[in-house]
């Protein structure tokens, strides 16, 4: 068996919140995904995905700001870890 | 100021503050370009770090005639101020058919000045197609604090710029800009120049500053990029708003009531 993972960012800790960036990684081998390698998310929310058959193992946790850093940005806040487990594409290998 | 050297607006310099970069498009001559794809294969001198721009180049090399253009010289000093230093530069060459792309990063660690930012000039002597791979950036990710590549397992972001572009064109950018070399899947290979440009001197109102007070200054800082989340996307704001009063010296300035609110203790103010 292969795992699929997808990355889904949304615009806030809900679930079907839309999607502002998204990652994948390829277990199987069969597809490359990269940095920068498409403009369009596979999925309009989190929701859609689990209605693809996608299942969520990891979200965020909602942590509050550190006192005097309230205002600091840095990495998106609400990610998402789903996966996909397919056969592997090399049975014997 | 005067705005005889090309300098940006205000609008411009407030379109930077919240994008995180600039784009020429196109604005260098084609014999500037030849030459400098034939310079760039054969790879260039270091300079010293520290070296003032105004000696770090001979005269007969294409970064001296790049940095003299009169667009990309006020450009420079519209941002840096006169007399910048060279932090660094670099060939970049996304050689044909690479497999992977680089994780998506910010340059050198971590940077937080409040105050103060280096730019990066980046330099694109021949046509850039989506294909070759040419650099994405993330718009407005410049005041994010990450640190180099911990951002890496992003791939892909909502409004992303994935550049493509004439021959002749440099993008300056913050030295925050999230960003990251694509893969080249074209039998050609991609070459870019960079270099960047730390200032020397405060850089608050450097550029063409007549149209200061223009609405439209306000509606720069105020824009929204798609792959912000609902709620930091006003912080982002927040943020630059303080920039933008530091590079303005007005530390009143808002957009809507931001910082204005959130500043606002009249309690400790009437102890005081």
């Amino acid at each position: 068996m292969r795992q699929q993972v997808l990355v889904l960012y949304l615009s806030s800790s809900a679930l079907d919140s839309h999607v502002v960036g998204w990652s994948r990684y390829d277990g199987t081998g069969r597809t490359r995904p990269t940095t920068g390698d498409g403009d369009e998310p596979p999925y309009a929310t989190g929701l859609a995905a689990l209605h693809d058959g996608w299942r969520l193992f990891q979200a965020s946790q909602l942590l509050p700001p550190q006192p005097g850093h309230e205002y600091d940005v840095s990495f998106l806040k609400h990610e998402f870890f789903f996966e996909k487990v397919e056969e592997d594409p090399r049975p014997g290998t | 100021m005067p705005t005889s050297k090309h300098l940006l607006t205000s609008v411009q310099v407030a379109r930077f503050v919240a994008q995180g970069s600039l784009r020429l498009d196109g604005v260098v001559p084609r014999e500037i370009n030849e030459r400098a794809v034939a310079t760039l294969d054969g790879g260039l001198p270091q300079v010293s770090y520290g070296t003032p721009l105004s000696a770090a180049f001979a005269r007969d090399t294409f970064v001296h005639e790049l940095l003299a253009l009169p667009l990309v010289a006020g450009a420079v000093e519209s941002l840096v101020g006169p007399e910048p230093t060279v932090d660094h530069h670099a060939v970049h060459i996304r050689e044909p058919h690479e497999g992977h792309a680089q994780d998506l990063h910010a340059d050198a660690i971590i940077d937080v000045r409040p105050d103060a930012f280096d730019i990066q000039l980046m330099y694109y002597p021949h046509e850039v197609t989506t294909a070759m791979g040419g650099t994405l950036s993330v718009p407005g990710s410049h005041l994010r604090r990450i640190n180099e590549t911990d951002v890496g397992r992003v791939q892909n972001l909502r409004g992303q710029t994935r550049l493509t572009c004439p021959a002749g064109t440099v993008v300056l950018l913050h030295h925050g800009i999230w960003h990251s070399g694509r893969r080249n899947d074209t039998d050609r290979r991609r070459h870019m120049y960079k270099l960047r440009l730390n200032p020397t001197v405060p850089q608050v109102r450097l550029w063409d500053t007549s149209d200061l007070h223009d609405p439209a200054v306000a509606a720069e800082l105020g824009a929204g990029f798609p792959w912000y989340e609902q709620a930091t996307a006003r912080l982002e704001i927040h943020n630059r708003v303080l920039l933008w009063r530091a590079l303005t010296g007005d530390d009143t300035f808002d957009v809507e009531y931001w910082v204005t609110r959130v500043t606002n203790r009249p309690t400790q103010r009437s102890q005081a």
